[in-house]
């Protein structure tokens, strides 16, 4: 066996100021590695799903569109219909992907694939693995979020300079669900536990005045639509790319803000108590 | 004897009222080659976890390079190189990006890790499969992968867990050829096994560990000579005539062990022994005189075989 001459004998592990012992402040090493993984094994997965929101939009906005016409929003204006649903649509397509990357996936790798076994016996711990998946979820859902944004831009979508915001907004959103998800997904064992995690995004996707105005609903299901998450995502995307922002963004901002450092330490938690017992 | 590089005091695991390790002591030296001899279910691999900074302990003391590792995983890790008992290889990704990958794990530079993963595919015999996937792996080499990408952050301490077991002969010689040289190069081996042939062959020292507490401790050869005799004679009489032979065998040995298939006559010179037992007139149908091993060792400190 040679030896390497110039190679650094051991690894360096700086001791950062949050969290020692739970971060050794390498998260970007897993995010490389899904990086790799995903361009050698599961790449038509990522491509399928730019085009899903893409059909959405072409049938519900263009076709249904057609004969719906402009629809009221709260202020008085009216827009098109595509343009209405086009936000509730990135929306919900940076819902889908951070949470298929964060559930599915982190499901199979922590049941099947024992990767985070073999991740937590080195410097890393599991601050960085939570980090590292959903900043890949991230990375994932802001390239969507790109092509998306260019076909909107093509179809005359973007009704303000604002739209160019969604783009940060999405990230925010992705990431809540992202670190929300995985945290979820941490306690499920079987695969119908990890149905119920379907069961609640179709209701939400359909109901979170994501085709129509929450106004066609009563007073309760507002107050309970307006609760969940894909609601304030939708609102909050719509208001930058129709430019009807109001102050309320700041609130949606907040919301999600919220979920991101609840779901972060969840997510820290559980893989700490299931991994490093 | 070097400072130790893992010491442990009264180290104990307990699962709710479980407790997998009972408080065992123990002291590693750096450069040593350390076993955790016992059969499935003594605690070998919790005590593996917990110097791994993987589990964290109940009560007791432990020190790993200096450092407690309830406090510092991440900087104990990084010192550690672990083969654990199941191969836990990352499937999506292919052979030789398994090493770059783990390394990069570490915080260790592409430029340091591109040569040092060619290196560790030639320690490994597995530089024609750089570019294969690791399902088409067969046990042997995954297991010898495993052990490479254990060594891709120059690792202070390997620790391995049952490395041999499931593998056939021919790779369990392969694997142990490769071990012998880690050793040699002075890096501190820690390893579980209950394989005597494996302990014999890789420890320096060993602790006997069954129902998560130490038995004994020593050299293999000194924990024979303690526990044992020096030969040992195997004999096989048939079910129903073992109890009746063994009344008789007792006179002419310093110890004997009634198993279900066979009698063991512990004796100093084993030749003499066989050759008095035939002198009483028993007959056995088999007869093997060999050396004693440390399933005697462990067979006389707990009653029982090791691989049951």
């Amino acid at each position: 066996m040679t030896t390497t001459t110039d190679a650094p004998p051991v690894p360096h592990v700086n001791r950062p100021f949050l969290l020692p012992s739970l971060y050794a402040g390498n998260a970007r090493s897993v995010m490389e590695r899904g990086v790799l993984a995903t361009a050698k094994t599961n790449w038509l997965i990522v491509v399928s799903g730019f085009f899903e929101p893409v059909f959405y939009l072409l049938a519900m906005g263009i076709g249904l569109g057609s004969y719906i016409g402009a629809i009221q929003v709260p202020g008085g204006h009216s827009i098109p219909y595509a343009a209405y649903i086009a936000p509730a649509l990135l929306a919900v397509a940076a819902m889908n992907g951070a949470v298929f990357d964060s559930t599915w996936n982190v499901f199979f790798k922590m049941n099947f694939g024992k990767l985070y076994d073999g991740m937590l016996a080195t410097s890393l711990g599991p601050f960085d693995v939570a980090l590292g998946e959903i900043m890949l979820a991230l990375a994932r859902g802001f390239v969507y979020a790109c092509g998306f944004m260019i076909v909107m831009q093509v179809l005359g979508l973007n009704l303000a300079w604002t739209a160019i915001l969604a783009l940060p907004a999405v990230v925010l959103i992705a990431f809540a669900f992202a670190s929300f998800g995985m945290g979820i997904t941490s306690y499920m064992k079987t695969f119908q536990q990890m149905d119920w995690i379907n069961f609640i995004m179709l209701p939400m996707f359909l109901l979170s005045a994501t085709f129509y105005p929450l106004s066609v609903y009563p007073d309760w299901m507002q107050w309970a639509i307006q609760a969940m998450p894909l609601w304030h995502g939708v609102e909050l995307v719509r208001s930058l790319t129709t430019g009807l922002v109001t102050s309320a963004l700041l609130w949606h901002v907040l919301y999600f803000a919220v979920m991101v450092l609840v779901g972060m330490t969840l997510t820290t938690r559980r893989l700490k108590s299931l991994f490093l017992d | 004897m070097p400072a130790p590089v893992i010491s442990a005091t009264e180290l104990t695991k307990k699962y709710k009222d479980f407790a997998a390790v009972d408080g065992i002591s123990f002291e590693i030296a750096s450069g040593e080659s350390f076993g955790f001899l016992g059969p499935n279910g003594a605690g070998k691999s919790t005590t593996m976890r917990m110097i791994g900074a993987v589990s964290t302990r109940t009560a007791g003391d432990l020190s790993v390079i200096g450092l407690d590792p309830n406090q510092y995983g991440p900087e104990i890790r990084s010192q550690l190189g672990v083969v654990p008992q199941e191969d836990n290889l990352d499937t999506e990704l292919k052979v030789r990006d398994n090493l770059i990958v783990y390394g990069r794990y570490f915080g260790l530079p592409h430029s340091y890790l591109g040569p040092k993963a060619d290196e560790l595919l030639e320690f490994a015999q597995l530089t024609e499969k750089a570019k294969a996937r690791v399902d088409d792996l067969s046990g042997g080499m995954k297991r010898r992968l495993t052990i490479a990408r254990a060594l891709i952050n120059n690792p202070r301490i390997m620790m391995l867990d049952e490395p041999t077991t499931g593998l056939d002969p021919q790779a369990r010689h392969i694997l142990w050829d490769r071990l012998f040289r880690l050793k040699e190069r002075g890096t501190t081996l820690v390893l579980t096994t209950h394989y005597m042939d494996e302990a014999e062959q890789l420890c320096d020292r060993l602790v006997v560990i069954d129902k998560g507490t130490i038995m004994a401790e020593g050299s293999p050869a000194s924990l024979i000579k303690q526990y044992s005799t020096r030969e040992v004679v195997e004999l096989r009489f048939g079910s129903d005539r073992n109890a009746a032979a063994a009344t008789k065998l007792e006179s002419l040995a310093e110890r004997i062990e009634v198993l279900p298939d066979r009698i063991l006559v512990y004796s100093d010179n084993g030749d003499a022994a066989l050759q008095k037992a035939h002198e009483l007139g028993l007959n056995p149908l088999t007869s093997l005189v060999r050396r004693s091993s440390l399933e005697d060792v462990f067979l006389r400190l707990t009653g029982r075989s090791l691989i049951e």
